[in-house]
């Protein structure tokens, strides 16, 4: 069932300050639990509406960081309900850890502008700010679907897509054999279920391993730097990740692999990705490095596509211009090799005209950036939506996981049909709702069923 | 004929819908009319002779919970009775039963004979008297006019009903009988959305035309199941076999090679049927690999002349029909009294009606059963005591009441109905409650029968005999909760019950939790015994409670939960919506939700989460716009 409602008496947490490297980060903790989620996690509840060094602790007695709590109990605060907030260290790993055992202790996360919410139920905000708050949630909403999306890789949807097929497919034999005894096919001994129940249990632990890794979620913003073979492409890489992380040589394609750092720019978290240049006739490896620059491009939030200004003036190509979702950045760059500099237009959208061996236009670049991807960043931002993720399919392999014992411990079938069906709605929760009337129509398409 | 013609509640239909919905308003003391076109077949079965199954025994137990009939009927016309999915756990077991259609007329008219303010006339109804957008009453065939505040329409099949066997067409409800041709033209005239679905029989067989010799035997379970709360084993008639039967090949040659000779492959029938009941036809050509088909072959009555061959629902042409149906193990001499046919009839979009199946647009007029697009007798039934139900508590000024998704299927049945809507004729499955391991038969009663009491339709001698069971329950559960079991004094009879070697000492309750174990184990345990249970019980009861017991232990920590999910959502099911929003006017909500909001006009904040394309956000945005309202309004 439907996942819609959130309820108001439930307690949440969120990240209340920005993502990034930071130098501190405010979690933020509402609802009836938070005294009990602060005697979990601080071993004692401070002192009311006064700022206390404490240790956050994991449910395991684990020191994870430490840092100030402030405790409001309820209802003077700002949601009208008991809140708890703990400054920690403002690394997205510490923060993100912290928010996870949170989430363990029985919080959930926020929705968008939920805080708000509250607090206007609470009557904490007047009727002016009613608007306010309706705007920010249909704002956040906006963002943080954007933001989910951008969270996952194609290959991640993918995954979770196809174990939700693997999973209704499993959930299709059970529904039948329990809403249709009198049929003569026996669901639950056949042999293709407990195939299916395998290879779903194959699939889930792929999944669950995989993004564990990290390999299919992304944290932050990806910026990626595509061009023409010796652009500057690597320099301005490594201009901007501030060290020689990538073989800078005059040998056009250098680069065949596909380079990335995270940096930070101005606590915005970013993935930096140095690409192989884009040329024709090359030899077998830089073919291969080609094809993966341009697989990075479509993953890409912005290309900063770099031009040689000393050789010749070019703009962006229509391939990467018209590229969905992607912003893209002209970069006229080795301004240092031009005499005059000083006459070059610069007052085109989005271009920015450098220097990657001097550092000079460094600035508007870093500004540019900034303004594009600094508005997407939200409470809700991508990293909650990662965390989100992997939270759900955790969930939901444990409810499969638990169903998958109960039949083969030979408890009953509905037993069995309740955890996959919570199994279901978790992953449901990433990929959206499936009704038990499409479980119904899958019965009908896949079974002779009926007298 | 009737001199005071003033009533509180007018029933129109006597089907399985009409029967609960007249009976219910008149336990509660409301005066009450039922009009149907025959009196002598109320309480008729017209498709196939059975009450239960999946799904639909929970819903039959809980309208007996309710105080309804529709179990009663059942015990004293089953005929055979069987326990589905005793396997699978006791959310999801089902009692069915399949009844003599003579006696179950028979004990249904019984009741309504009996049934003090209720009043039974003859009729067509042929026009509603509306005024004001508020029912006020009927007009008869005779044009005879009754008038009450509230009337419960349940037409069935009956409102532009088009009956086809092969190409023969004719209008009608079921084979027999007349269809209300002008009160469907006239509930056309109204505001409400109509379309058409289709449902198909089978042809019926002299029963002393077949070899029942050659099919396979079907008992019915012992001890025999029993259906109502107040109803005992000695209620039932005398017990006897089903038998089934298959198509083969050549059974499938025969349809193929006339396919275009059936109403629904020609395209004269293009309304949409069930897809769990599909023709033979359709089994046929859809599933062509399966070269075999069953067929349940279920007695109409102890002394009935024919049988319902079940998996055979036919519109070919009549000698068609007789050609395949000989080809069938058992049949090959078979006399078909009644072809099988397809039948094409009106529904109105449910999506126009209130949790109370009262009609958004027309006040006091409330639909039930076939007429909102579902099937079955059960389904029928259930929303006929909920409109019934309503319509008497309207006409008296009292609030309505309606079950919830996790209170009962009969709340799983309407929310589906008034919220999605249907696209074929709408069947209860286990698999469309969410609490599935909440809503069972065995607490039915549990369930219900309090909230039944308190609305005055339990009766008080059913609300006495629900107590003394509710006490008995307690009190075992108490004993097996003090009983401890040592592992070192176990005997050697206990150690082959246990099956398995106890580590610990532990309760006698907490062995009830185990999946292998069952009640009667338990108690047969050396240190346990039976349980020590009123006289005033009957042997049914007391297997009902042993039932309970068992299902609370094995579901514990899923009952737990599903009711912690419940109290969570309560707030939001509870909260009513105004009917006066203007949804396009809620800042920030998206243009879809509004349309969505704005055309199923939700009843509640929970039935509004459950609408397609209202996301969370869009219930966020809506609780702002309620709060602020609220706000004003106080200010």
């Amino acid at each position: 069932m439907s996942n819609k409602l959130s309820y108001l008496n439930d307690t949440i947490v969120a990240a209340a300050t920005p993502q990034g490297r930071s130098g501190v980060s405010v979690i933020r903790i509402s609802g009836k639990d938070t005294e009990n989620i602060g005697k979990i996690i601080l071993r004692s509840l401070p002192k009311p509406r006064s700022a206390n060094l404490k240790k956050f602790y994991s449910l395991e007695g684990e020191i994870l960081d430490w840092g100030i709590a402030v405790y409001f109990p309820g209802p003077k605060s700002f949601t009208g309900e008991s809140v708890l907030e703990l400054h920690c260290h403002g690394s997205p790993v510490v923060t993100s850890s912290i928010i996870n055992e949170i989430v363990t202790c029985g919080a959930r996360f926020a929705g968008p502008g939920e805080f708000s919410k509250r607090a206007f139920i609470n009557e904490k905000l007047d009727l002016v700010q009613a608007e306010a708050v309706s705007d920010l949630i249909s704002s956040q909403t906006e963002k943080s679907a954007k933001a989910a999306i951008r969270s996952m890789t194609g290959e991640f949807s993918k995954a979770v897509e196809l174990q939700k097929e693997k999973l209704t497919l499993l959930r299709v034999h059970i529904e039948a054999a329990i809403d249709f005894p009198d049929e003569e096919i026996d669901f639950l001994s056949d042999k293709e279920l407990i195939a299916r129940i395998q290879a779903c249990d194959d699939s889930f632990s792929n999944v669950i391993k995989v993004t564990s890794m990290g390999r299919l979620l992304r944290d932050g913003y990806k910026i990626v730097i595509a061009g023409k073979p010796n652009a500057g492409k690597s320099s301005l890489f490594n201009l901007l990740v501030g060290s020689n992380s990538a073989i800078v040589t005059d040998i056009a394609g250098t680069t065949r692999d596909v380079l990335r750092e995270t940096i930070n720019i101005d606590g915005i978290a970013v993935e930096l990705r140095d690409t192989a240049g884009f040329q024709q006739n090359v030899g077998v490896v830089e073919k291969e490095g080609i094809r993966r620059a341009r697989k990075t491009l479509l993953e890409a939030d912005i290309v900063l596509w770099v031009n040689d200004i000393a050789e010749k003036k070019e703009n962006i190509p229509d391939e990467i211009s018209s590229l969905n979702d992607v912003k893209a950045v002209l970069i006229h760059n080795k301004i240092d090799l031009i005499a005059d500099a000083q006459k070059l237009n610069k007052k085109e959208r989005n271009t920015v005209y450098l220097s990657a061996k001097t550092g000079k236009g460094l600035d508007i670049l870093l500004k540019t950036i900034k303004s594009i991807a600094g508005h997407e960043e939200t409470e809700q931002g991508t990293y909650t939506a990662r965390q989100r993720h992997i939270e759900a399919l955790r969930r939901s392999f444990d409810h499969f996981k638990l169903g998958k014992k109960a039949f083969y411990d030979k408890k009953d079938g509905a037993i069995v049909a309740e955890e996959l069906r919570l199994s279901h709605d978790a992953l449901c929760e990433i990929t959206g709702e499936v009704t038990n009337e499409e479980i119904l129509g899958r019965i009908f398409s896949e079974f002779c069923i009926g007298k | 004929m009737l001199v005071n013609k003033k009533f509180d509640v007018i029933v129109i239909g006597g089907g399985h819908a009409g029967t609960e919905a007249s009976l219910v308003a008149a336990r509660s003391g409301a005066k009450t009319l039922l009009v149907t076109q025959d009196p002598s077949t109320i309480g008729e079965m017209s498709c196939n002779p059975a009450i239960g199954g999946i799904g639909k025994s929970h819903l039959t137990k809980e309208i007996d919970a309710l105080g309804g009939v529709m179990a009663l009927a059942a015990d004293r016309a089953g005929i055979q009775f069987r326990i589905l999915n005793a396997s699978k756990g006791p959310a999801v077991r089902a009692t069915r039963a399949q009844a003599d259609r003579q006696l179950y007329k028979q004990a249904i008219q019984s009741i309504i004979q009996k049934q003090p303010n209720l009043f039974v006339v003859s009729g067509s109804v042929e026009d509603l008297i509306i005024k004001n957008y508020q029912a006020n009453g009927v007009v008869t065939d005779a044009l005879e006019k009754y008038y009450a505040p509230c009337v419960v329409l349940t037409v069935g099949t009956f409102l532009g009903g088009r009956i086809l066997i092969g190409n023969e067409e004719s209008s009608g409800g079921r084979i027999g009988s007349s269809a209300s041709i002008k009160l469907a033209q006239r509930l056309r005239e109204l505001p409400f959305c109509v379309s058409r679905l289709k449902t198909g029989t089978p042809p019926r067989l002299l029963k002393k035309s077949l070899n029942f010799d050659v099919m396979e035997k079907q008992p019915g379970d012992v001890p025999t199941p029993v259906f109502s709360f107040l109803s005992e084993r000695k209620d039932h008639p005398q017990q006897i076999n089903c038998h089934i039967t298959r198509t083969n090949c050549k059974t499938h040659d025969i349809i193929r090679s006339h396919i275009h000779e059936s109403p629904m492959y020609s395209g004269v029938i293009e309304a949409v049927g069930p897809r769990y009941c599909p023709s033979i036809e359709d089994k046929v050509m859809r599933f062509s690999s399966r070269n075999s088909h069953q067929i349940f072959v279920e007695p109409e009555g102890l002394n009935h002349k024919t049988v319902y061959p079940n998996g055979i629902s036919t519109s070919l042409p009549f000698h068609r029909q007789i050609e395949f149906v000989r080809s069938i193990r058992g049949f090959e001499k078979a006399e078909i009294t009644q072809p099988g046919y397809a039948i094409e009839y009106d529904y109105f979009d449910p999506r126009d009606l209130k949790p109370t199946l009262e009609t958004k647009y027309i006040s006091g007029l409330y639909f039930a059963g076939q007429i909102n697009g579902t099937t079955g007798y059960e389904e029928a039934a259930a929303q006929g005591l909920l409109a019934g139900l309503n319509a008497q508590r309207r006409a008296k000024g009292a609030d309505d009441w309606f079950p919830l998704r996790h209170e009962a299927y009969i709340g799983v049945l309407v929310d589906d109905l008034i919220t999605r809507g249907v696209s074929e004729p709408y069947r209860m499955f286990t698999s469309r409650a969410e609490y599935r391991l909440l809503l069972r038969e065995d607490n039915a009663d549990q369930r219900l029968t309090p909230i039944g009491y308190d609305l005055g339709i339990v009766s008080k001698k059913h609300w006495q005999i629900f107590q003394e069971k509710q006490e008995a329950l307690n009190n075992e559960s108490q004993r097996l909760k003090h009983i401890k079991i040592k592992k070192n004094s176990l005997t050697q009879s206990d150690k082959k019950i246990l099956g398995f070697k106890l580590n610990d000492n532990c309760r006698a309750s907490d062995l009830l939790c185990r999946p292998e174990l069952k009640y009667v184990d338990i108690i047969s345990l050396s240190s346990v015994g039976q349980g020590n249970y009123s006289k005033k019980l009957t042997l049914q009861q007391i297997e009902k409670i042993e039932l309970e017991l068992e299902a609370n232990a094995k579901y514990k920590g899923y009952i737990d939960r599903q009711q912690k999910e419940i109290k969570k959502q309560s707030k939001h099911e509870k909260l009513k919506l105004p009917t006066d929003i203007n949804y396009f006017e809620v800042c920030g909500l998206s243009n879809e939700a509004s349309q969505k909001l704005s055309s199923i006009l939700p009843a509640t904040l929970g039935q509004a989460s459950r609408l397609e394309g209202v996301t969370p956000s869009a219930i966020s945005l809506l609780l702002i716009h309620l709060k602020k309202r609220q706000m004003q309004k106080s200010a």
